[in-house]
């Protein structure tokens, strides 16, 4: 029997970005915030501190950042006619655990969806038409447009101290930035990071081509910043270690960075860590949620945590989890196309090209995780699809290869991978092969979506998370397109030699992908198939809120989590300035 | 196992056969210069987790993937064994982090490791699979193989070629090669990569990798330095 809790205002499930970015914004509105994060708290100046955190076995290899799969996993298969397998260790993603979540070994790609990606689908039938749309595809538009979510994205940049160049400036386009993006209120925080060679030789092979390269915008610190929280966050030391790392020169942004200083001060906040949320509390004749429960991992102990307001902080899978469970909104139905839960899982369609060099040195262990140059130009829809025969598209970019010697590896096709020609071919291309990336959109089929698997369970004995995907035709097209132009690009740079890294035909969970799941509770207008509103609010319990990535009615062809942070601040502001004043549904 | 004492005494005495030190790594070094010895020790190798016939199979593929050249000493001289060993016996080897619960079932490959083992059980199954397979071809274990020999068993392993019953030959590989190479080029507080003879041997400057300062000028340089570890600024 769990043992009840005193009430408290607000309860956060995951103490990731956006939990953290609600807890400081409903403590700032006098709310009382207990935290409950699942993993141990990560302190910067403790847990990643110099020299022990550049350690690519520990961290890179063994993935100690990285959620334990003991405790939770995801089932997977391709089709719905299939059985699921467990994913034993994660590969292709890897979520996160403990205090900053996957926020925390990010690399700080930090991007602004464009204004079209919100408004998918409607624009896509008034540019195209319904019959370029496959029977399929169930894409949707957000509920909410890039305009309205402008001032909060200028806001999480100034929480990260975000690097970059404008592109486009109060609708002025700015040389130098990327001119496909989204209306700037405001100047990046800090200028873009320096680019190495690699970055050098791309921007002029992009530039002879006609394309507009720019330096990505990143939250890894070009220089020193005081940001919004008044946390000084540090400069950029072109390390290398950004992904799977903590960064010790506090410049990458993160919620331990960036928020939990401040929070850790807040006496109306409480942070309680080994807290498995196990299930919510839910009255659905009252439509709302009183509480939740959880497992303290250190006992084994039961809690209920009653409270007013609940904000799911997870990562995709653990609230689609939590939803299901308690039963609410209706279950998506492949079959029928119905219901709501679970419905329009995405991911990000990456793919690559490498290109090597025999005549160059890119010293690759000296750059930002940030530090690519890279071209939008063919990304949403800012460029002509018809005749294409797919929609959508992805940035892509360009970064030297091998930051790390482990995952140095990196050969033209035909190299042993051991013996001794492969000493000898380590010794030739290490440091001499750049890394191009496709970011593709990743847009929603009816066939692929989450929901419990039938046999698999968690530590705690709930089912398992099972995902049903694998590339739609037209993501597979889209990726295709991509990749042709990587090579135009890389062959205008000269290489010894080029080889493209196509997407497989079968979605395969072992190699490390992007950690860029979208979907399972998501958001737009209509009741019947989304879960939350505009807000962010439940549809069946208005004193619920969904944050994160779930919440994409599909992935667009960017890293997510600029958009994560400009949702959490969009939602927080409407929480605080009108469902605080008259609790009840927002929409 | 009386066998078995000559591979051991050889990677104990390993150490002392390599050759000349003070490689640096160097900008033109298409012909490398001399790898490093690593340093001579006294202190006998014992295992925590690994047997005599476990660490003479390791040993012989250590050296089989890494063997001793110009470019580095062997794989068993540059401590891959003893990396492996720690690996296999902490909780990595235990299947920390790794999702056990059944049922077990064969997937696709994309599905990715289904076994009910841990990496030290696979390990050990997958040594004495190899091993029952090596013997019915060669009439002996794989390290007493010769050089050929073991390349070739290696490459069928690799190649899926392998006949190993049941047991999944290629899967092994991987694991084997990751093992290895991790033992190679992690930081040397694991064990491998003595004398930080991997990062020598590429040119990996290793830490602190603080290069704010650096970056502008090095940008159509190379950088080349000394390694340093973990242990250099402990």
């Amino acid at each position: 029997m769990a043992t009840r809790l005193k009430d408290v205002d607000a309860v956060m499930v995951g103490m990731g970005w956006t939990g953290s970015i609600l807890a400081r914004e409903l403590t700032k509105a006098g709310l009382s915030v207990v935290g409950l994060e699942r993993g141990p708290d990560r302190v910067p100046g403790n847990d990643f501190v110099l020299p022990t955190i550049r350690d690519e076995l520990r961290y890179g290899r063994r993935s100690e950042f990285i959620a334990d799969n003991s405790i939770e996993t995801v089932t997977f298969r391709h089709f719905p006619n299939e059985s699921a397998l467990p994913m034993r260790r994660w590969g292709a993603f890897s979520p996160g655990e403990g205090v900053g979540g996957a926020g925390l070994h990010w690399t700080g790609h930090h991007w602004r969806f464009l204004p079209n990606d919100f408004l998918l689908k409607s624009q896509t039938l008034a540019r195209y038409g319904a019959r370029a749309i496959p029977d399929y595809m169930t894409i949707e538009d957000w509920g909410v447009t890039y305009d309205e979510l402008e001032p909060h994205f200028d806001r999480f940049d100034k929480l990260c101290g975000t690097s970059g160049k404008a592109g486009n400036l109060r609708g002025t386009l700015v040389p130098g930035g990327n001119p496909f993006e989204g209306v700037r209120s405001s100047e990046y925080p800090n200028k873009p990071l320096k680019q190495g060679h690699a970055g050098e030789l791309f921007e002029k092979a992009a530039n002879e081509l006609g394309y507009h390269p720019f330096p990505l915008p990143a939250s890894n610190a070009s220089a020193p910043y005081l940001n919004s929280e008044g946390v000084q966050i540090g400069a950029c030391q072109y390390c290398g270690f950004c992904t799977r790392f903590g960064c010790e020169a506090n410049a990458k942004a993160s919620a331990n960075v960036c928020l939990m200083p401040v929070l850790r001060r807040d006496p109306k906040f409480e942070l309680r860590t080994r807290a498995y949320v196990a299930s919510l509390i839910y009255d659905k004749a009252g439509k709302k949620v009183t509480g939740v429960t959880y497992v303290d991992l250190r006992t084994g102990e039961e809690y209920e945590q009653p409270a007013g307001l609940v904000v799911l902080c997870g990562y995709v899978f653990a609230n689609t989890q939590l939803m299901l469970l308690a039963g609410i909104g209706e279950p998506y139905d492949p079959a029928s196309g119905k219901g709501a839960v679970g419905r329009n899982y995405c991911y990000q369609t990456q793919a690559g090209t490498d290109a090597f060099f025999e005549d160059k040195f890119f010293n690759p262990f000296m750059q930002a995780g940030g530090s690519h140059t890279g071209i939008d130009d063919f990304n949403g829809d800012n460029f002509d699809h018809a005749g294409l025969g797919f929609l959508g598209g992805g940035y892509l970019s360009c970064t030297a290869n091998g930051m790390q010697p482990i995952g140095a590896r990196v050969f033209p096709r035909g190299t042993p991978n051991w013996g001794a020609q492969w000493k000898r071919d380590m010794v030739k291309w290490y440091g001499r092969s750049v890394r191009f990336a496709t970011q593709g959109c990743s847009y929603a089929s009816r066939n692929n979506f989450l929901d419990l698997d039938p046999t698999y369970k968690d530590a705690l004995g709930r089912p398992l998370i099972r995902m049903t995907y694998n590339d739609t035709d037209d993501a597979q097209k889209m990726s295709t397109y991509l990749l042709d132009v990587c090579r135009k690009i890389a062959e205008a740079m000269k290489p010894t030699h080029i080889q493209q890294r196509p997407r497989p035909k079968l979605f395969h969970v072992v190699p490390g992908q992007s950690t860029h799941n979208t979907g399972g509770t998501i958001m737009g207008t209509d009741p019947k198939t989304t879960v939350v509103n505009r807000y962010l609010q439940a549809w069946d319990a208005h004193n619920l809120f969904v944050m994160g990535a779930s919440v994409f009615p599909q992935n667009a062809g960017y890293n997510p989590t600029g958009t994560v942070g400009a949702l959490a601040y969009w939602s927080a502001n409407a929480i605080t300035s009108r469902y605080l004043k008259s609790p009840g549904p927002l929409v | 196992m009386a066998d078995d004492t000559i591979p051991r005494r050889r990677f104990l005495l390993g150490a002392s056969t390599a050759v000349a030190a003070g490689f640096t790594p160097n900008a033109d070094a298409q012909t490398p210069a001399p790898a490093a010895a690593p340093a001579p020790s006294n202190e006998p190798v014992t295992y925590l987790t690994l047997s005599a016939l476990e660490a003479a199979f390791l040993s012989a593929v250590a050296d089989t993937m890494i063997p001793a050249d110009q470019l580095s000493p062997s794989g068993t001289d540059c401590g891959v064994v003893v990396f492996i060993d720690r690996q296999l016996a902490g909780s990595f080897g235990g299947g920390a982090k790794l999702y056990r619960s059944g049922p077990f079932r064969k997937g696709k490959p994309e599905h990715g490791y289904q076994l009910p083992l841990t990496p030290r059980e696979f390990v050990g199954a997958g040594i004495t699979a190899t091993n029952d397979w090596v013997r019915k071809v060669h009439g002996k274990d794989f390290h007493r193989l010769n050089p050929k020999e073991r390349e070739d068993a290696l490459k069928a392993l690799e190649g899926g070629k392998a006949e190993l019953g049941d047991f999944d030959g290629r899967q092994f590989f991987d694991a084997l090669i990751n093992l290895v190479m991790e033992g190679f080029l992690a930081d040397p507080i694991y064990g491998g990569n003595r004398n930080k003879a991997a990062w020598k041997m590429i040119g990996y400057p290793g830490l602190p990798a603080l290069y704010a300062n650096s970056i502008d000028e090095y940008r159509h340089k190379r950088y080349l330095v000394e390694p340093q570890s973990i242990a250099d600024f402990s």
